[in-house]
């Protein structure tokens, strides 16, 4: 098989004596979705910002195209085409579509100091690049992003990584906050990105989310990596235990519904 | 697309709000204060007031677009013209000397604004009220270590008092003073740098999201910076005006400057928690405080009823740019 883009050999990170993850070691190919599962607080945070860059590996190797890296910083990730879009962060919610896809980096007309931002050239591009993700309901580029829709914001987000040349994409739940069509609308994005020959890396606790884009699955339980498998190879009942911590969903499930059986049909007090 | 002329997009736009205020207001002392305060010298009151605080105003403005505070621009104004004054009047050095040393005083104090907001964590809204308090300190401790006073004259001629210090002449009968030129001339460089120069699209990037801003390769640090160098030495540079316009300065005075440039701000439209606004809502939001400021005297009101008319125009207007605000994030347009 082809060179992974990227690859963590035995990854470890500490913050101080509080160790978040161990012996972490994945791959992941152009072309392919890998899903990170994994419950609250089982490091998936944590391993993605190791990878943008905000943080360094205590221990451990990452690879970009076999190479040996080490980001100080996530410009030097981003600069090696290792883009991150958050669940909401990234975008300007009071700013127009044009002026925030271009944030920093924005197209000027003009000679010498009278060099003026280029709003036409901004929003005709910001919006072409979303609607070649397919998402034509954007035409308007003077539109504020806090008006859009959490997949449409989604959308615009990954189509700004991908128009500045992101090879690998990290997507940090981006469903989490969606209802179900907005949804289904980002992992058709994800699944565009994909096809694109991005290698994605779609964090996710939601098993459906995961298994309608994902090529490749790693769970994540207490910071070291439960399960490895490839599409396919588990059901998504399996999956779900495995994410519960191998603590049946069924048994779960059960015994809650004994739980309401006995007291009234009331469900149990949440565990603190 | 076009932006083709509507009522609906003007409404939009952050100056909106600010806009049907200053109409508002004119409205109201038209109906109150007859027509003598829309009059040559009435018109030069609130224009004098307005350019005074406008010149603050504006930067005062964009650091909170940028989502920063400066209140130090209260000591910045007596530290202005008592600087000018001890130089100029007290040590009867060169006027311009005078000039040059006050702004690169403020410039200094301006970078270390800056310098403690960046560098440390503590919100922007401390690290200034310490540094008011400090530079008040040092401007009564010097002022009377010096001078032996609390008020230094000084008398400023030639092309110094004309540019900086001086009623305009002919135009509305000689009773503007020459810093509202100053102020026209700032603003319209003000409007050309946060709405079509690059730099501007940062200012609105770093309010939004300091973070995001920083990773989409905005240079974050230097443009703070930036912003709190104009806003001290916009501050500094009407103190020094003031001095020279009225051949004195004194050690206090200036902390209705904090207040009156934060009002001026929040009437413009522009958001508390930053990411929205611009330069035209807060010249007009000026002018409206200007104008409720001044108007006031030709009324039969007694002048204390003023703060009152202030109080509820603010919260008037910060409901009416909260709906605008509303209005533009919803706003989608019409499928064709
Ligand atoms: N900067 C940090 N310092 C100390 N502990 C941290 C830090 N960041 C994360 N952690 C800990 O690491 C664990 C994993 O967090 P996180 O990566 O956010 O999980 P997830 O994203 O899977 O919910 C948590 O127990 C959290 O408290
Ligand atoms: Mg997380």
């Amino acid at each position: 098989m082809s060179t992974p883009i990227l690859e963590l050999r035995k990854v470890d990170k500490s913050f101080g004596p509080i160790d978040v993850l161990h012996e972490i070691s994945l791959k992941v190919h152009a072309g392919e979705v890998l899903c990170l599962l994994g419950d609250n607080g089982a490091g998936k945070s944590t391993l993605i910002k190791t990878l943008a860059g905000v943080h360094k590996p205590t221990r451990g190797e990452i690879l970009l195209d076999g190479q040996p890296m080490a980001f100080d910083r996530p410009k030097d990730a981003q600069a090696r085409g290792i883009a991150t879009v958050h669940q909401f962060g990234g975008t300007f919610p009071l700013m127009s579509i044009g002026r925030s896809f271009f944030a920093g980096v924005e197209p000027t007309k003009g000679w010498g100091p009278f060099k003026v931002y280029d709003r036409k050239k901004a929003n005709a591009i910001a919006v072409k690049a979303v609607q070649d993700f397919g998402i034509t309901r954007i035409d308007d580029g003077d539109r504020l992003v806090g008006g859009l829709s959490g997949g449409e914001r989604q959308s615009l987000a990954i189509a700004r990584a991908v128009h500045f040349g992101a090879r690998v994409l990290i997507l940090d739940e981006p469903t989490a906050a969606l209802g179900v069509k907005q949804a289904a609308h980002v992992l058709r994005i994800v699944n565009q990105a994909k096809r694109r020959g991005l290698a994605v890396i779609f964090i996710t606790h939601q098993v459906m989310h995961a298994m309608a884009v994902g090529d490749h699955f790693a769970v994540l339980i207490r910071g070291a990596i439960a399960a490895d498998f490839r599409k396919g190879e588990k059901t998504r009942e399996q999956i779900a235990d495995l994410m519960a911590g191998g603590e049946s969903m069924a048994d779960l499930e059960a015994n809650i519904e004994g739980y309401m059986d006995s007291h009234d049909g009331h469900p149990p007090p949440p565990a603190r | 697309m076009s932006q083709s002329f509507s009522i609906g997009g003007l409404l939009r736009r952050p100056e909106a709000g600010a806009f049907l205020g200053l109409v508002a207001v004119l409205i109201f002392f038209g109906i109150f204060g007859g027509v003598a305060f829309l009059k040559p010298a009435g018109m030069s009151s609130w224009l004098n007031v307005a350019a005074n605080l406008g010149i603050i105003a504006i930067p005062v403005g964009l650091l909170m677009i940028a989502g920063e505070l400066d209140i130090s621009v209260g000591a910045m104004v007596p530290f202005g013209a008592m600087t000018t004054a001890i130089i100029a009047g007290h040590w009867d050095q060169s006027i311009w000397l005078a000039i040059v040393v006050t702004l690169s005083f403020a410039l200094v104090i301006g970078l270390v604004n800056g310098l403690l907001v960046i560098r440390t964590a503590v919100p922007s809204l401390i690290v200034t009220l310490g540094t008011l308090f400090a530079v008040q300190g040092i401007v009564l401790g010097m002022t009377v270590l010096i001078a032996k006073s609390t008020s230094v004259a000084l008398k400023t001629e030639g092309p110094a008092k004309a540019i900086f210090g001086d009623f305009i002449p002919v135009v509305f009968k000689g009773q503007l003073q020459s810093i509202v030129v100053w102020w026209l001339l700032a603003a319209a460089a003000y409007v050309f740098f946060v709405h079509f120069s690059r730099r501007g699209n940062w200012i609105f990037a770093m309010g939004g999201d300091k973070v995001s801003a920083r990773n989409a390769g905005i240079p974050t640090e230097r443009m703070t910076m930036l912003l709190f160098v104009l806003s001290a030495t916009s501050a500094a540079f009407v103190g020094m005006c003031q001095a020279i316009q009225f051949n004195s300065a004194q050690v206090a005075g200036g902390q209705s400057f904090i207040f009156n440039s934060i009002i001026s701000v929040v009437i413009g439209g522009v958001l508390l928690t930053g990411g929205f606004g611009s330069v035209v809502g807060i010249f007009f939001g000026t002018i409206t405080f200007a104008v409720v400021n001044q108007g006031i005297y030709y009324t039969d009101f007694d002048r204390n009823w003023s703060a009152l008319i202030i109080g509820v125009l603010l919260l008037i207007a910060v409901l009416l740019n909260n709906t605008f605000r509303k209005m533009a994030l919803t706003h989608a347009p019409k499928k064709k």
